[in-house]
């Protein structure tokens, strides 16, 4: 496979995203766009509150999830940033963390927990496994990668994924979330997957 | 080590002749494998007396492809009760007379044998289905009717007024994707119906596809918690069959390398057991030393979790060059932490009550199963492979294997407990005598092992970990078999649970410390 050294994003200089900096002014000057004053103040705020308070379900199935758990305990200690608590039950979770491989037997599973939560809700896949198959990508009995059955939103490639990178991943949702806006509006909408679509 | 000559039996006399060997004193099956030879379908199962240590290796076959069938061992040893599910499943072998014969791993629809040599992977034959598993209260098994025919008939697992609940496969206290269905009385567990292979991730049928140092890096992610016994056992089955010779440096970084992984696991051990128990600081606590191993791996391997660090020959890298000193420094730190897990712990009342006297297994069940490692232990089955069969440098240091005899799963957690003092002994013995020398031996580019079948063993962190190879002379295996560590403690589980209360199946499943991606491989 060819190895792509410099990863093109639509709309980003691959410098600008490892700088935290731009990120930072991108989000700001999103929201900033054509926003209602007293609405806008108010969106900032329950964006900031959420951003700030996203609880993992406890979703492990293999090796991701022990760096999953090293990463909630006391060393890297994810609470730090709002990731406070891991919720058993996926009616009180805001994120499902995909740690480790999904196999054709977990996918109905898997996606029966995603719509068990709540809304709004957000997958980050964590791992090569859960990215596209990883080590296991020739193997019969595993998925091709979450995003074929549940809308991803962020990446965290590795195998495993450090605790930083894992870190600096849910950081990165922590955005996604503050540009949001839960007073109407979209910046953007993404079309729903096919695979979402009401049967 | 152990033999690697295999004594075929023709199919009739199978059943006979395996009642034979168990009178004769091998009690133990070590492994049971699905083999799929071209012109015909069967099994290799190696075997053990855990009074003599004598082992033998024994094979049959079927040349019938359509309906194979072949006679049950699981009246004999339990272990080959869901060994025999997994070769029903993975090479559509009927076992007659095996009382439940679903697939193990797969969903019940699943298309074709996949280990089968012409099975057909092509995605379209087996799409990733996304409709919920139809979960069964019954099963089919295959009985000869008193005039040698094949007779089908239906074995209900759960009558239909059971109080039957559902635990897993997401649920925080299964340690990964299992799924228990328990029959309840009560606060009573009458059954358990173990159900596996959320996270099958068809590693021995990939390997027969990779070349031999290619499938090396697959075993780390088995058993994440032993990915240094995993790939010590295979690394050592692929030398002794190659013949390549070690140095006496690797041996010994790899003995070490070894034991410091099973502190890190035991350390995970004691951590998850806390929390699942409700004692959330000691998770803490734990996680926080294991830190200090996963750093002296890291200067090392390059690795916290995944270490790839084995090699056919060797080992990836030397030692860093503060590794020795950082080991001592750990050991002499993690000495006093001990002693504070068993006061916040080991002698907090509470966990007592829920771990004395619970979730008895006895030798004989032990044995039986084939649950080795600290649970084989517990129960007084002295089964450490490092004492069987002596690998790596363990025949030069001296260490106690812990053995207790109540086999419950306050057992279970000191044998942990004091194998991590033991493991530092070990490690003490052998950090100031590593001897200079090659860290990797040189072998040919293309690594190819003689025609035949191959098998070795370590003790990884949950016990047996072995590995079987057949091989036809390729650089590729034509078969490879993991004997997992963790299949017989879930098989045990049934027999462990039954009688226990329901909340008990948490202190049982924790002190049994199976690691699921090992049991579905
Ligand atoms: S990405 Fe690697 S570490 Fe993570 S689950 Fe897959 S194999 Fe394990």
């Amino acid at each position: 496979m060819e190895m792509m050294k410099k990863p093109q994003i639509k709309s980003m200089k691959y410098e600008d995203f490892k700088d935290n900096e731009t990120l930072e002014k991108m989000a700001a000057e999103l929201r900033a766009g054509g926003t209602n004053v007293v609405v806008g103040c108010l969106d900032e705020m329950i964006e900031w509150g959420r951003s700030n308070s996203l609880w993992p379900l406890t979703f492990a199935t293999s090796c991701c999830g022990i760096e999953f758990m090293a990463v909630g305990a006391a060393r890297y200690d994810f609470a730090r940033f709002g990731f406070e608590v891991t919720r058993a039950s996926p009616r009180q979770a805001d994120i499902i963390m995909v740690a480790g491989t999904i196999t054709h037997k977990m996918a109905p599973v898997l996606r029966r927990l995603y719509d068990q939560m709540a809304d709004p809700k957000y997958v980050v896949a964590v791992g090569g496994c859960a990215v596209s198959g990883g080590p296991f990508r020739k193997s019969y009995h595993v998925v091709q990668g979450v995003d074929t059955i549940l809308p991803v939103d962020v990446y965290i490639p590795g195998c495993p994924p450090r605790p930083e990178a894992l870190l600096y991943g849910m950081m990165q949702l922590q955005r996604k979330v503050k540009v949001e806006r839960f007073l109407g509006g979209v910046n953007r909408k993404e079309p729903k997957p096919d695979y979402l679509k009401e049967k | 080590m152990i033999s690697n000559e295999i004594i075929a039996i023709p199919v009739a006399e199978y059943h006979d002749r395996m009642q034979q060997l168990r009178n004769e004193g091998y009690d133990f099956l070590e492994s049971l494998t699905g083999m799929d030879w071209g012109d015909s379908l069967g099994v290799v199962c190696h075997l053990e007396s855990t009074t003599t240590g004598a082992h033998i290796v024994v094979k049959t076959a079927t040349e019938d492809r359509e309906h194979p069938e072949l006679p049950t061992v699981s009246d004999i040893w339990k272990a080959a009760e869901l060994n025999e599910r997994e070769v029903y499943g993975f090479f559509g072998v009927r076992f007659v007379g095996h009382p439940d014969m679903r697939r193990l791993f797969l969903r019940e629809d699943w298309v074709g044998y996949p280990l089968r040599k012409d099975y057909d992977a092509s995605p379209e034959v087996n799409p990733v289905r996304m409709t919920n598993e139809e979960t069964l209260d019954s099963t089919p098994t295959y009985q000869l009717n008193a005039d040698g025919k094949l007779e089908e008939k239906v074995n209900v697992i759960f009558e239909d007024g059971e109080y039957v609940i559902n635990i897993g496969p997401q649920h925080p206290a299964t340690h990964g994707v299992l799924r228990f269905r328990v029959s309840l009385e009560g606060e009573i567990i009458k059954k358990l119906d173990v159900n596996c292979g959320y996270i099958h991730r068809g590693i021995e049928k990939m390997c027969e596809s990779l070349t031999y140092p290619q499938t090396l890096a697959l075993t780390d992610r088995l058993d994440y918690l032993a990915a240094m016994h995993n790939r010590h056992a295979l690394c050592m089955c692929i030398e002794q069959a190659a013949g390549i010779e070690v140095s006496d440096r690797v041996q010994y970084i790899r003995t070490i390398m070894d034991e410091l992984q099973r502190i890190d696991s035991h350390l995970l051990f004691f951590s998850c057991l806390c929390m699942d128990l409700g004692a959330l600081t000691a998770f803490f606590y734990g996680f926080r030393d294991r830190e200090k191993i996963l750093d002296i791996f890291e200067g090392t391997c390059g690795g916290r979790l995944i270490l790839n660090y084995n090699t056919i020959g060797g080992v990836q890298a030397d030692i860093a060059p503060d590794f020795v000193r950082k080991v001592k420094e750990f050991i002499a730190y993690l000495r006093p932490q001990l002693k504070e897990y068993h006061d916040v712990f080991t002698n907090n009342v509470i966990a007592r009550q829920r771990l004395t006297g619970v979730g008895v297994l006895s030798r004989e069940d032990a044995i039986s199963f084939g649950a080795t490692g600290a649970t084989g232990r517990a129960a007084g089955w002295a089964c450490d492979v490092r004492k069987r069969m002596p690998y790596g440098v363990y025949d030069r240091v001296d260490f106690r294997e812990v053995l207790f005899t109540e086999g419950d799963c306050f057992a279970r957690y000191m044998v942990r407990m004091e194998e991590i003092e033991e493991s530092m002994r070990i490690i003490e013995q052998l950090i100031d005598n590593i001897p200079e020398g090659p860290y990797q031996t040189k072998t040919k580019p293309v690594i190819r092992i003689p025609e035949g079948s191959y098998y070795a063993a370590v003790e990884a962190s949950r016990g047996e970990f072995g590995v079987f190879i057949e091989s036809r002379g390729d650089k590729s295996p034509y078969r490879m078999k993991f004997r997992s560590t963790g299949l017989p403690l879930v098989s045990a589980i049934g027999t462990i649970a039954r009688g226990a209360k329901i909340a008990d199946l948490i202190a049982i499943g924790g002190t049994l410390d199976y690691v699921v991606p090992d049991i579905d491989r």
